[in-house]
C-alpha cells in the first residue's frame, strides 16, 4: 500500500501540473523561442518571411535606447514607489488598526476603495487635479506660492506624478494584507511590553515589526513584481510621454508586440523582463534569510 | 468601425430591397480594436467579405495578401474613378493595383478664430507660410504670455510631415527603403515647425493634457488648430452657444505662394478580402456604397465626408459654410509612403520632433537619429526587397 502512494499523488498534482504546463510553461517556451525570430505581419502574410535572428533581438535590445529609457523609468518607479507604498501602507494600517481609533471599518474602506476603483476613471479625475491650468494640485500650490507646474506634461515631473497616482491607487490593497498581519500578533506581547514599560515606538520596534516581518516580506515581494510591470497608469495618463519620460518595460512591450506587430522583438522584451523579476525576487527572499 | 458601424446598418435595407437574395451582416467594431481584429480574423480565416479600413492599413493588408485587387471589377463596372479626389484615390493604388474604393474622406486643415485674426488685422486667413507666421506672432503678442497663437499637440506626427510635403520632401529614399528625413526639404520644414515653438506661439504639450479642446478653443487659449472633418461635428455640438459663429475653417497656406497648400490623404475606403465567400454580392456592395446618393446619405448619419466629387453638389454639403474649406483642401491631397510600417515611422517623426522642441536634441541631431532609426525599422523590408531581386534574377 506504501508503494501505492506516490502514484497516487501524481494523480492529484496531475491537473494542476498540466494547467501549468499548458497556460504557463508551453507560453513560456513559445515566447522564448518567438524571440529568436523576427515575427512580424510580413511573416503572419508567408512563413517563408521568417528569419531565425538568434540573440540578434536581444543583442539589439541592449543598444536601443528607447529600452535603458524605459528600464531606468521602470527601475525608478519600482524604487520609489515600492518602499513608499510599503511605508505608507504600514503607517496606515498600524494607525487604522490601534485601539484608540474609532470607525475602523470605515477607514479601512476609504483606504481601500482606490484599489477597487477602475484605473480608466481614475486617470480622468488625476489628470484633471494634475491639469496646469485648471487643476486642484495647481492651486494649492498656487496658495503656497508655488509657480503652476505641467506635471504631465513636463519631462522632469511626470514620472514623479505617475508615482503619486500608482501610491495612492495600491496602497490600500497592501494596507488590507498589513493589517491582517498585524491582527494576527497576540495581544498577550503588547501586555508583556507594558508591563516591562515599553513605550508606543519601542512596542512598534521590538514587537510589531518583526512579528509582521514575513507578511512585509510577502508584501514587498508582490509590490516589486507588480511594480515592475507598470503598465496602466502610464498607457492611460501620458502614453509613454511627454518625451518618454515615462515610458515604461511592459508599454515598451506592448507597442513593439501589439501596436507595431513586432512579436520577435517584443517576446524578447517579455523574456529579459522575466529574468529581471525573478532576479529581484530571488534577491529580495535571500535578504529576507539572511535577516 | 466606429459609429461607422452602427450608422452603416441604416443603409442596408435599401440595399438588400435592391439586390434581392443578398443579406448584408454588418459587424460593428470599435477603431480601437479595429486593427488587431483584421488582423486576427485574417490569421484565423474568417475575414468578412467586405471591410472597412484606414487608408494607412491598406499597405499593410496588401503586403498579408489580404485584399484583393479591383482593377478587373472598376473596369468592367465602369466605376467613374475620375468623380473621386485624385490624391485619395492613390491611397488605394499600391504599385499600380486598386486595392480599395474610398467611402469617405479626410484631410487636416486650418481651424481658426476669426475674430481673434480679424483683431489681430486679418480679415482672411493665411496663404502663405511667411503670412501664416507674421499673424500668429501678432496674435501671441495681443495674447500674452498665458496664451499661444496655435495648438500643435507634440504627440501628432501630422502637422510636421503636412508641412514636409509641402516642401516636397519625399520622407523616404530609394524605394522607401531608407529614411530621408536629413534631406533639405524635410529640413525646412521641420525648421519652421520648430520656430514655431521657439518664438512660443504654440505651447509645448501633448494631446492628452488639453483639457477640454474645445472650451480651450472658444476661450481663446489658442487661435489655430489643425484638424479634420471630424472636428466639425464635435464643435458643432460643443461649441459654447455665447461664441457663436467665431470659427472658421481656412485650406492650409502653403511655403511657395500655391494655395491651397497640400494637406495629407485620409478617410477610409471599402475593401474586398481575398477569398471572400461571395466575392460578386460583396463588390455589388462596395458599388451600392460608393452611389453619391447613398453618399450623401452616410453624410447625413455621420457628418463623414463623401469620396465622390458629385456628391459635394447636395445642399447639405454645398451650403455649409465649415465644409467649403475641405472642398477646397481635398483637391490638393497627397499620400504619404505607402508601406506598412508608415504608422511606425510617423510615430518616431512625432517623438524626435517633441525631443527637439523640448531642446533635448538641436534639430540637426533629432533628423540623423529618426534617419538611423527609421533605417533600422525598414531593415525587413530591405531583406524582403533584396530577396525578391535575388529570386527575380535567379528566374531569368
Amino acid at each position: 500500500v506504501i508503494v501505492q502512494r506516490p502514484r497516487a499523488a501524481y494523480w492529484f498534482v496531475a491537473p494542476a501540473l498540466a494547467a501549468i504546463g499548458l497556460f504557463f510553461l508551453l507560453p513560456v517556451a513559445a515566447a522564448v523561442l518567438l524571440s529568436v525570430t523576427d515575427f512580424d505581419i510580413y511573416a503572419i502574410a508567408d512563413r517563408a518571411n521568417l528569419r531565425w535572428v538568434g540573440g540578434n533581438n536581444y543583442v539589439r535590445l541592449a543598444h536601443d535606447p528607447l529600452f535603458w529609457t524605459a528600464l531606468r523609468n521602470t527601475t525608478v518607479f519600482v524604487a520609489v514607489a515600492g518602499p513608499l507604498s510599503i511605508a505608507a501602507a504600514l503607517a496606515v494600517a498600524v494607525v487604522v488598526n490601534a485601539r484608540s481609533v474609532r470607525w475602523k471599518g470605515f477607514w479601512r474602506t476609504v483606504f481601500f476603495l482606490p484599489a477597487v476603483t477602475t484605473l480608466v476613471a481614475v486617470a480622468l479625475v488625476w489628470r484633471y487635479i494634475y491639469h496646469p491650468r485648471v487643476g486642484v494640485l495647481g492651486y494649492v500650490l498656487g496658495l503656497a506660492g508655488i509657480a503652476p507646474i505641467d506635471w504631465l506634461g513636463d519631462p522632469t515631473w511626470a514620472l514623479a506624478a505617475i508615482i503619486v497616482m500608482a501610491l495612492w491607487k495600491n496602497v490600500g490593497f497592501n494596507m488590507v494584507i498589513l493589517l491582517a498581519g498585524l491582527q494576527n500578533i497576540p495581544e498577550r506581547l503588547y501586555e508583556a511590553a507594558c508591563i516591562d514599560g515599553a513605550p508606543a515606538g519601542r512596542q512598534l520596534g521590538a514587537v510589531t515589526l518583526p512579528m509582521l516581518a514575513p507578511t512585509l516580506v510577502f508584501v514587498a515581494v508582490m509590490t516589486v513584481i507588480g511594480y515592475f510591470q507598470l503598465f496602466a497608469e502610464p498607457y492611460v495618463m501620458t502614453g509613454g510621454g511627454p518625451a518618454n519620460s515615462t515610458l515604461s518595460i511592459v508599454l515598451l512591450m506592448y507597442e513593439e508586440g501589439f501596436r507595431w506587430w513586432n512579436i520577435g522583438p517584443a517576446a524578447a522584451i517579455a523574456f529579459v523582463l522575466f529574468l529581471i523579476i525573478l532576479l529581484v525576487t530571488a534577491l529580495t527572499m535571500r535578504w529576507r534569510r539572511s535577516t | 468601425m466606429g459609429s461607422e458601424g452602427e450608422a452603416v446598418q441604416h443603409l442596408v435595407p435599401e440595399f438588400e430591397r435592391r439586390t434581392p437574395g443578398v443579406h448584408v451582416h454588418v459587424q460593428p467594431i470599435p477603431w480601437s480594436a479595429a486593427h488587431e481584429k483584421l488582423l486576427t480574423a485574417f490569421v484565423g480565416g474568417s475575414m468578412p467579405d467586405a471591410f472597412q479600413l484606414g487608408n494607412t492599413w491598406l499597405p499593410e493588408l496588401v503586403a498579408l495578401g489580404a485584399i484583393e485587387p479591383l482593377d478587373s471589377r472598376i473596369a468592367d463596372s465602369a466605376v467613374p474613378l475620375g468623380d473621386y479626389f485624385p490624391g485619395i484615390m492613390d491611397t488605394n493604388v499600391i504599385a499600380g493595383r486598386t486595392y480599395g474604393l474610398p467611402w469617405y474622406v479626410d484631410t487636416r486643415l486650418l481651424f481658426y478664430r476669426d475674430d481673434l485674426l480679424a483683431a489681430a488685422g486679418d480679415a482672411q486667413p493665411p496663404k502663405t507660410w511667411d503670412a501664416w507666421r507674421a499673424t500668429m506672432m501678432r496674435i501671441k503678442a495681443a495674447a500674452g504670455a498665458t496664451r499661444y497663437a496655435i495648438l500643435l499637440p507634440l504627440t501628432e506626427w501630422q502637422t510636421p510631415v503636412i508641412l514636409a510635403l509641402q516642401q516636397d520632401a519625399h520622407l523616404l529614399k530609394d524605394e522607401d527603403q531608407y529614411g530621408d528625413f536629413e534631406s533639405p526639404a524635410f529640413r525646412r520644414a521641420f525648421e519652421f515647425y520648430l520656430d514655431l515653438f521657439r518664438r512660443d506661439l504654440a505651447p509645448a504639450t501633448s494631446e492628452t493634457q488639453v483639457a477640454n479642446l474645445y472650451q480651450d478653443f472658444a476661450a481663446g487659449y489658442f487661435a489655430f488648430y489643425v484638424s479634420g472633418p471630424w472636428n466639425l461635428g464635435e464643435l458643432a455640438r460643443r461649441w459654447p452657444p455665447a461664441a457663436a459663429g467665431r470659427w472658421m475653417t481656412a485650406p492650409m497656406p502653403s511655403p511657395d505662394g500655391t494655395y491651397p497648400g497640400d494637406s495629407l490623404a485620409g478617410g477610409a475606403s471599402v475593401a474586398l478580402a481575398r477569398g471572400a465567400k461571395d466575392d460578386a454580392a460583396a463588390w455589388q456592395w462596395i458599388r451600392f456604397l460608393s452611389e453619391p446618393a447613398q453618399q450623401v446619405a452616410f453624410y447625413r448619419l455621420t457628418g463623414d465626408l463623401p469620396a465622390r466629387q458629385s456628391a459635394w453638389t447636395d445642399a447639405a454639403l454645398a451650403e455649409d459654410r465649415y465644409v467649403h474649406a475641405f472642398w477646397q483642401q481635398l483637391q490638393r491631397v497627397r499620400s504619404t509612403p505607402k508601406i506598412p510600417e508608415w504608422e511606425r515611422i510617423a510615430t518616431a517623426i512625432a517623438q524626435y520632433a517633441e525631443t527637439a522642441v523640448r531642446g533635448r536634441m538641436s534639430a540637426d541631431d533629432a533628423l540623423a537619429a529618426l534617419d538611423r532609426d527609421v533605417d533600422a525599422i525598414l531593415e525587413k523590408r530591405r531583406w524582403l526587397l533584396h530577396r525578391a531581386a535575388g529570386t527575380a534574377a535567379e528566374t531569368r
